[in-house]
């Protein structure tokens, strides 16, 4: 029978499949940090139990380290300081590779894993946060779990799953310029909805995926847990073996050539079977920004806020009504325009160096508008070391942006970049709920070079019309 | 995790789709390394206002569902973040069962690794359900798991659908790792047969 690539990979990971069809799933790698993982530990240690593979395990801070360029000397918050420390206690005793704040490959769990190479096609991956469905770029099963599950992972290197259903999403044709990754899953959720995906894990493929580098692919699958999908997946080819190829972790010489030839057996099988198919034609995206609290309330950068007097359903009718309150926009007022305060480039979403560049090459010879505070957040220390090294940096800086040390920064106010109450973000982050990136802040999601834009004009604008 | 068998309760309605993990607990909360303790935390920005006090309107401050243990919710419920300080902050402040129409995966997952019972259920039934919550102390859900029923106030039951191993686990209070270190041996024989190219992180 004709299999898609979640199905190969699930298959090629059942250690044993129970009599009611939950299997015990085997777990390739295991990434931790330091918010959802003390408790876990604490488990392990309560029920003297070790790691069983620590060569499957890696560990890292990233969403409570402040981004201040002396954060190494400076006093972090104690609640934050204790969960680093808790962290680095762990690791040490149970003998599990970390990269701490000092080292260069510290970052975002999201983008340490592809950057290192320890994310790798074909292998199942999961982490303590959401957002692990990142790592599907690379063609892997990767998924976010609870803090109960991190402790049965470290136990057991396994977990009890039952498969989720296959979903399609194809988007067909080129993606038009000014158009990005971010601007294809923003389109996406704002189709299906925030639980479109719902029991899913979601392929995309197509002519516009295809055509994505590895930094776009990561995007889009980031978000898919943003439609509700339990994993976000994109076949391996040759744009993720090229970009594996050397990296610290892959494998390397006649490995990674047995490595090549077993991935290239990973791509859905001709007329293999999907629960729901959802096709979509780049050539009519636009580039998306969101208006509301939740990532499926977005619009095209040229489009008007809607008007819940158009809803039928009362009670959506009622939360749109309290989006906009809480956004402070008018139904019908065109988004375009729309004053901001900050504006952030960041996030396990987009803050590679391609994200980088992509905000640089709006950004140059222009400056961050009055008033309007910019801030560039690194997703790892060597994607800040290669903008530094290639110039990117200097670019962003000559502008006017702030350009910080590697974390997850103000994509969730857990950190010291945060928003004050009523200010308005536009952010290249993934989440635009209430209070995301501080109490009462206001969020609006959008890409790298969207964002750029926003900050030399100090207002939400189409990209298209500065480059 | 505490056995969940049968649970009589006033029920609280929360009559919102899609409340995501940050309404539940907001991330500025997570900064703890104990499980315990939530409870105070749970829905902050929904409960409190910014100088701490309570916002009167929001259903777990009035007095008649201040002792809820059962939560009637919208659609959606529990996306977002994967952070099990969701259902803890739940079970801390005393939830151990949520209905909805529908839940986001990863929460739904984490309930039942913390003794909570999520049921899904058709919008038609939530709504009823939704009205008997309204009814405050007047009127009780009673959730029998064993029956895979949801009791209403004027007698009527409601079945439900529970993955039976998830169930079996409830109904003994079971820890998932113990069950699955009794399969070591295949984990081990699989283990052997990995790939030789397999990187280690080391």
């Amino acid at each position: 029978m004709p299999k898609t690539l979640f199905d190969k990979i699930w298959d090629a990971h059942v250690v044993e499949r129970l009599e009611d069809g939950t299997c015990v799933l085997y777990i390739d790698r295991h990434l931790v940090h330091e918010v959802t993982s003390p408790q876990a530990f604490e488990g392990l240690r309560m029920a003297g139990r070790k790691v069983r593979r620590v060569e499957n395990t890696i560990a890292v801070v990233d969403h409570n380290v402040p981004t201040s360029p002396d954060r190494l000397t400076e006093t972090n918050e104690p609640e934050s300081a204790l969960q680093i420390a808790t962290l680095e206690q762990n690791v040490a005793e149970f003998g599990v590779k970390y990269f701490p704040m000092s080292d260069a490959r510290q970052g975002i769990v999201h983008v340490v894993g592809p950057e290192q190479g320890i994310s790798l096609p074909g292998m199942t991956i999961v982490c303590g946060d959401s957002h692990t469905s990142t790592h599907g770029a690379m063609g892997a099963l990767a998924f976010g779990i609870g803090t109960s599950e991190v402790e049965h992972v470290l136990a057991t290197q396994t977990l009890l799953q039952k498969p989720a259903k296959n979903m399609l999403v194809r988007v067909d044709g080129k993606l038009p310029a000014g158009c990005t990754g971010k601007d294809i899953v923003l389109a996406i959720i704002g189709k299906i909805g925030t639980g479109g995906g719902t029991g899913h894990v979601i392929e995309f493929a197509g002519e516009a995926i295809r055509a994505l580098d590895m930094a776009g692919r990561l995007t889009v699958c980031n978000m898919s847990i943003e439609a509700g999908a339990r994993a976000g997946l994109i076949a391996p080819d040759e744009t993720t073996f090229e970009y594996i190829k050397g990296r610290p972790f892959a494998p390397k010489g006649a490995d990674f050539d047995a490595a090549v030839a077993y991935w290239k057996t990973l791509p859905s099988d001709e007329g293999a079977h999907y629960d729901k198919v959802v096709v979509l034609d780049a050539a009519q995206i636009v580039p998306q920004v969101t208006w509301g609290t939740n990532p499926e309330a977005v619009i095209p950068i040229t489009g008007t806020v809607p008007n819940p007097a158009d809803e039928p359903d009362e009670t959506k009718r009622a939360q749109m009504q309290r989006m906009l309150s809480y956004m402070a926009l008018e139904p019908g007022q065109k988004i375009a325009g729309t004053k901001v305060d900050v504006v952030f480039i960041g996030s396990c979403t987009n803050s590679r160096i391609e994200d980088l560049r992509a905000a640089a090459a709006v950004a140059k010879g222009r400056h961050v508008a009055p008033g309007v505070r910019a801030l560039v957040v690194p997703g790892s220390g060597l994607v800040k070391q290669q903008a530094e090294a290639e110039g990117t940096a200097q670019i962003l800086i000559d502008a006017g942006f702030e350009w910080r040390e590697a974390g997850c920064s103000m994509c969730l106010g857990m950190n010291p970049d945060k928003l004050t109450p009523g200010q308005r973000c536009a952010s290249t982050s993934n989440r635009n709920f209430e209070g995301r990136q501080g109490p009462g802040g206001r969020t609006h999601l959008l890409s790298p070079a969207m964002a750029a834009a926003a900050a030399v004009t100090g207002a939400l604008t189409d990209v298209r019309e500065l480059v | 995790m505490d056995k969940f068998t049968t649970l009589t309760a006033v029920a609280a309605p929360l009559n919102v789709a899609n409340v995501d993990t940050d309404k539940i607990i907001p991330a500025r909360f997570l900064k703890t390394i104990k499980r315990t303790g939530l409870g105070k935390s749970l829905f902050a920005d929904m409960r409190y206002n910014a100088d701490g006090s309570e916002k009167p309107d929001f259903v777990l401050n009035q007095a008649k569902y201040r002792h809820a243990q059962i939560l009637v919710a919208g659609d959606n419920f529990g996306c977002g973040s994967s952070r099990e300080h969701a259902p803890w902050a739940l079970l801390d402040f005393g939830i151990r069962c949520v209905i909805a129409p529908s839940f986001a995966d990863i929460f739904f997952n984490n309930c039942f690794k913390n003794g909570i019972l999520p049921i899904p259920l058709p919008e038609a039934e939530v709504a009823k359900l939704m009205d008997d919550a309204g009814l405050g102390t007047n009127a009780r859900l009673t959730i029998d798991l064993e029956r895979q029923v949801v009791v209403r106030p004027n007698g009527e039951e409601i079945g439900f659908e529970v993955d039976p191993f998830r169930k079996h686990c409830l109904l003994n209070g079971l820890d998932d790792i113990g069950l699955t270190l009794q399969h070591t041996a295949a984990i081990s024989a699989y283990e052997a047969h990995q790939p030789a190219w397999t990187p280690k992180i080391i």
